[in-house]
């Protein structure tokens, strides 16, 4: 039995439109497993690369080097089995016959966020997946549930995962009562009450691994598993240079030298990464979340709090990019827990070695 | 008429009319030594209607002058060293050297500036009775403009707002006879400019601004309307001015011995010593301790100002804005 | 950040955002609500193209219709912004800058200088520019480069509903005097804006579009056009980058500076009249600053040096359009190639 499946350019996070294709990694004819890279494609936000959804052999290449294309216009034709070339481009007519881009339609496009308020603050989270053991997204210092944007989709192929603004960022509410972990963890902990949610798989990256570290310790019957990404907490050293700076930032130059920290490739800190950051801190209350947040955290560049002591509890996965600029990975070490380390990624590793960080969560997930 | 003042406002009046005439009588001697930039209009024998305005106001009310500002400026309790130093160009002076005579202002008295622009204070003062308004506040504002000024189309748009908005303001019409070289008998359309306040629908009266308790009468009833809410009014002070338009005037364009027997039988010093002594409000002596102690005042105001330092070079830089990227 | 509104609700809902933020801020001009004594609605029109709209009944006592009398409600707004208040006074239309031009040219703008920095006046004057509506000369002119010259003033000029916002909140933070101008025909324009309160800074360029080609300057509408002639020249294989000014007062040097550098190449494209503006300025600007940079000649596309004409066929031919940026364009790359 034969498949003939689409590739269609991928949605990457909540304001994606359009995607350039860069390079073909995968040429005409070469067999393809699910999770290969296949191509990298470029948006004016963030490059990265298509992972296959399926398996087969790349049969056509519709899309070529440099063409800009909408979220979700045809890519490639990948054959499972076998199927004549009629037959493809019988389906690449159909496709391109039937499709309307996402501007085009004047309708909602699959999921959107929510926003609601929980214990008394506007929060804003988004949900893919059903079943299973919901898992929760956590960012880091700074982000937004746009960090998760090339795992989001991927993790929710096998349950209900949900990405939420932490307060002080995104479009949750920006002011912060006390402006500490703790605060952090019981608006997660307000999330799951909402959601109706008792027991959760929690991932959190960088200043977001202290918070569901946090969750372990002050609800553990409520915290299935940790995924914990370069995560705050695990050890004494970090990037203080970089904390105090991102914060006193205001305009583009002063804060791309500290944005480049984040990744082990600068070419991707791109001006619209940049824009997209300074319109988040130009919101009222933001500056001042992030200074309460930030003092919290780090004291020059020693970290405040040691939560290696809660790891014990649950079922951990502790992943680093060995070229992290803020929070070494040297922290991974000694750690009673599964440890995966890519060597070449920075510190927002889930973004730049999305796939190996995705099939890595997939599998301690199904374990946990 | 019955005097309703007290002998410390009688004093105060007096002083601050006898502080504005030593001041620009001495200015007129100094200017002569070309030791002051620029040029100066003076306010000499005008000092009744600066003085009688004035007493009825308080440091949150506003006004704004125009280029023959110094009177209003004493008399609203600008500091008279710190105007002396500004005139001299000094960086001492109210404005730091950068306003000069013209532009003398210092908000905190709810002085908003003298003006070289003729009839320019006008909609700003409308501007200042609006902000007292919004702020729930009782505080008036005054224009002072002068015949020439009450030709100008920002009195006449400032006016017309001013009444339709009920707005507490003050319009004081300073006719000293002239703008510049013209005679407002001449530019002035109507008999009195004070005829103008019927076309806007608010009370105008014509005072003798060489008495200075016609003004303070006047004034007070404007200013009182003002305050509790029923609008402007204008006021037309009919005064001289004992020098030219600026300093080096030669005023052909007077009569002769116009400016003489106007001093002789008019000056409003010499018609406030007279009946504040006769009355028995005051006396001599009373009066002659404030000269004297004027001259000192601006003797050193002078002294200082003129040992003062002028403004350094990068002082032209600064002040532009508040804050500038 | 997905909500799209309109500039015109992006500018009110600034107005609205710091109103409500802040009681010293109010709004006077001429039929900023419409109806003042007349026997129908009350806020009848909310701006002569409803910008205002809606204003005067969140505000109660707080949006102030004015007389027809530019002179008086513009100084008006100058005196109050003196007395602590921070007015928002509308120019309709910016050619009317000649009925009230001595409360900003004399007042406003002089008064912190002439009063040795005692003086605080943070006034906003929003006004509307720009040719395309068949208006003729009196209500279509875009006067930037006057603002611009004049010492004491700020002047923005917002080219998206995300600007139009954020830019407008800075002016009204502001404590200098402000000139904020809006063009009439971006008022429909539809673009993301957040919900929440944001400032973006003055003085700090936008950039719009990458490229390592050319640099176009430019800001207010014309940032529309330029992204036109951009798109169309990358499709030729010219990589066009492309900075928005957003405000002419402060101007953001640095970046223009930086992308000329990059590039090589600058054209200036500014809808104003071409004689002592500010894609003069910018021209001289990187003629002085990055002259060993250039790689050919600077060009300017602008507006001709006449007023804005009434009929269509000739108000089209006085507007910058994309083809003319495109042959500006043409014109420096080609003039590098005969150089070489």
């Amino acid at each position: 039995m034969s498949q003939i499946h689409t590739l269609t350019m991928p949605k990457w996070g909540l304001s994606m439109t359009e995607g350039r294709v860069d390079t073909w990694l995968k040429q005409e004819g070469d067999p393809i497993s699910k999770g290969d890279e296949v191509l990298d494609v470029e948006t004016d936000k963030i490059s990265s690369s298509v992972e296959a959804p399926f398996s087969g052999v790349l049969r056509r290449v519709v899309a070529k080097p440099d063409e800009t294309l909408p979220v979700g216009a045809l890519l490639a034709v990948v054959v499972e089995g076998e199927a004549d070339e009629a037959a493809i481009e019988a389906v690449v007519q159909r496709f391109q016959a039937e499709f309307v881009a996402e501007g085009n339609a004047d309708q909602a496009q699959g999921p959107a966020p929510q926003k609601a308020e929980v214990a008394g603050q506007l929060l804003r989270w988004f949900e893919l997946g059903e079943g299973g053991t919901p898992l929760v997204l956590v960012h880091g210092f700074g982000g937004d549930l746009n960090n998760w944007l090339f795992n989001h989709p991927a993790l929710a192929a096998e349950r209900r995962v949900i990405a939420l603004d932490l307060p002080g960022h995104g479009e949750s509410a920006k002011a912060l009562q006390r402006g500490d972990l703790g605060e952090l963890a019981e608006t997660v902990l307000a999330l799951l009450d909402h959601l109706g949610i008792t027991k959760a798989h929690l991932a959190g990256h960088s200043m977001g691994g202290a918070v569901c570290l946090n969750i372990a310790r002050m609800a553990p019957q409520r915290v299935a598993s940790l995924s914990l990404i370069a995560s705050v907490g695990l050890g004494e050293h970090i990037n203080g240079q970089y904390l105090q700076g991102f914060v006193a930032a205001a305009n583009r130059n002063a804060l791309k030298p500290h944005m480049v920290q984040l990744f082990a490739d600068p070419a991707l800190v791109t001006r619209q990464m940049l824009e997209d950051m300074l319109k988040f801190k130009r919101l009222e209350g933001v500056d001042g979340a992030l200074r309460q947040l930030a003092s919290g955290l780090a004291e020059g560049d020693t970290q405040r709090h040691d939560l290696r002591h809660v790891l014990a509890q649950q079922p951990a996965l502790v992943i680093w990019g060995g070229k992290d600029a803020i929070i070494p990975a040297s922290h991974a070490e000694g750690l009673d827990v599964e440890v995966l380390l890519v060597p070449e990624a920075g510190h927002m590793v889930q973004m730049e070695a999305a796939e190996a960080v995705n099939r890595s969560m997939l599998a301690f997930l199904r374990s946990a | 008429m019955s005097n309703q003042l007290s002998t410390e406002q009688l004093l105060h009046a007096y002083e601050v009319m006898r502080t504005i005439r030593a001041f620009e009588e001495r200015l007129h001697v100094e200017f002569a030594t070309g030791e002051i930039p620029g040029f100066v209009h003076l306010y000499a024998g005008e000092e009744a209607s600066a003085a009688g305005v004035m007493a009825h106001l308080r440091d949150s009310d506003c006004i704004a002058s125009n280029h023959r500002g110094h009177g209003h400026c004493i008399a609203k309790g600008v500091d008279v060293y710190g105007m002396m130093a500004e005139i001299y160009g000094k960086k001492t002076g109210v404005c730091g050297g950068k306003g000069g005579s013209m532009h003398i202002a210092d908000l905190g008295k709810g002085m908003l500036g003298a003006n070289g622009i003729v009839g320019a204070g006008a909609p700003l003062v409308a501007g200042a009775a609006l902000a007292a308004r919004l702020k729930g506040r009782d505080d008036v504002a005054v224009v002072f403009f002068g015949d020439g000024g009450s030709n100008e189309g920002a009195v006449f748009e400032a006016m017309n707002m001013a009444a339709i908005m009920k707005l507490p303001c003050i319009f004081v019409a300073e006719n000293n006879g002239y703008a510049e070289a013209t005679a407002s008998n001449w530019s002035v359309a109507c008999k009195h400019i004070a005829d103008r306040a019927a076309g806007f629908g608010m009370p105008g009266v014509t005072i003798d601004g060489f008495d200075f308790f016609a003004v303070h009468e006047a004034a007070g009833a404007a200013v009182e309307r003002a305050r509790i809410g029923q609008g402007p009014s204008l006021v037309e002070v009919k005064l001289t001015r004992y020098y030219g338009h600026f300093e080096g005037d030669a005023q052909t364009y007077r009569a002769p011995d116009e400016v003489k027997n106007l001093r002789e039988t008019r000056d409003c010093l010499m018609q406030f010593r007279d009946k504040t002594t006769r009355a028995g409000w005051l006396s001599v002596a009373q009066l002659d301790a404030i000269d004297a102690r004027i001259e000192d005042l601006i003797e050193d105001a002078v002294q200082r100002a003129k040992a003062d330092p002028k403004p350094q070079p990068a002082d032209l830089l600064t002040d532009v804005y508040v804050a500038y990227p | 950040m997905a909500r799209k509104i309109s500039y015109q609700q992006a500018i009110n809902e600034a107005l609205a955002q710091e109103m409500r933020r802040d009681e010293s801020v109010f709004i006077i001009g001429e039929d900023v609500a419409g109806g003042a004594g007349a026997p129908g609605e009350d806020d009848a029109w909310g701006g002569v193209l409803g910008v205002t709209k809606g204003l005067y009944h969140q505000f109660p006592g707080r949006v102030l219709d004015a007389p027809l009398s530019e002179l008086g409600y513009v100084g008006a707004a100058v005196g109050a912004a003196t007395q602590g208040l921070r007015p928002v006074c509308e120019l309709m239309f910016v050619d009317f800058a000649g009925c009230c031009l001595d409360q900003i040219l004399n007042q406003a703008a002089k008064f912190r200088y002439m009063f040795g920095g005692k003086a605080v006046t943070p006034l906003v004057m929003r006004t509307m520019y720009g040719a395309g509506l068949r208006a003729a000369a009196q209500h279509s002119q875009m006067l930037t480069s006057l603002w611009t010259h004049i010492p004491g003033l700020k002047v923005v000029c917002p080219s998206s509903p995300y600007d139009a916002k954020g830019l407008l909140i800075q002016a009204i933070r502001d404590n200098d005097p402000v000139i904020f101008c809006e063009h009439k025909l971006l008022y429909s324009l539809q673009g993301e804006v957040p919900e929440e309160v944001y400032s973006v800074p003055f003085g700090e360029a936008n950039y719009l579009r990458d490229g390592d080609d050319v640099t176009l300057v430019t800001y207010g509408r014309m940032v529309h056009v330029a992204l036109e002639a951009a798109n169309n020249l990358a499709r030729q294989g010219i990589d066009c980058e492309v900075l928005d000014l957003r405000t002419t007062s402060p101007l953001d040097e640095d970046s223009i500076l930086e992308s000329v550098e990059k590039t090589g190449r600058l054209v200036v494209i500014d809808e104003a009249n071409p004689r002592c503006s500010v894609a003069t300025d910018i021209s001289a600007l990187v003629a002085q600053k990055a002259f060993a940079a250039l790689k050919g000649p600077i060009e300017m596309v602008t507006a001709p040096h006449t007023p804005v004409p009434f009929s269509d066929a000739l108000e089209d031919l006085y507007i910058p359009d994309a083809a003319k940026v495109e042959a500006a364009v043409r014109k420096v790359i080609d003039a590098k190639r005969s150089a070489a």
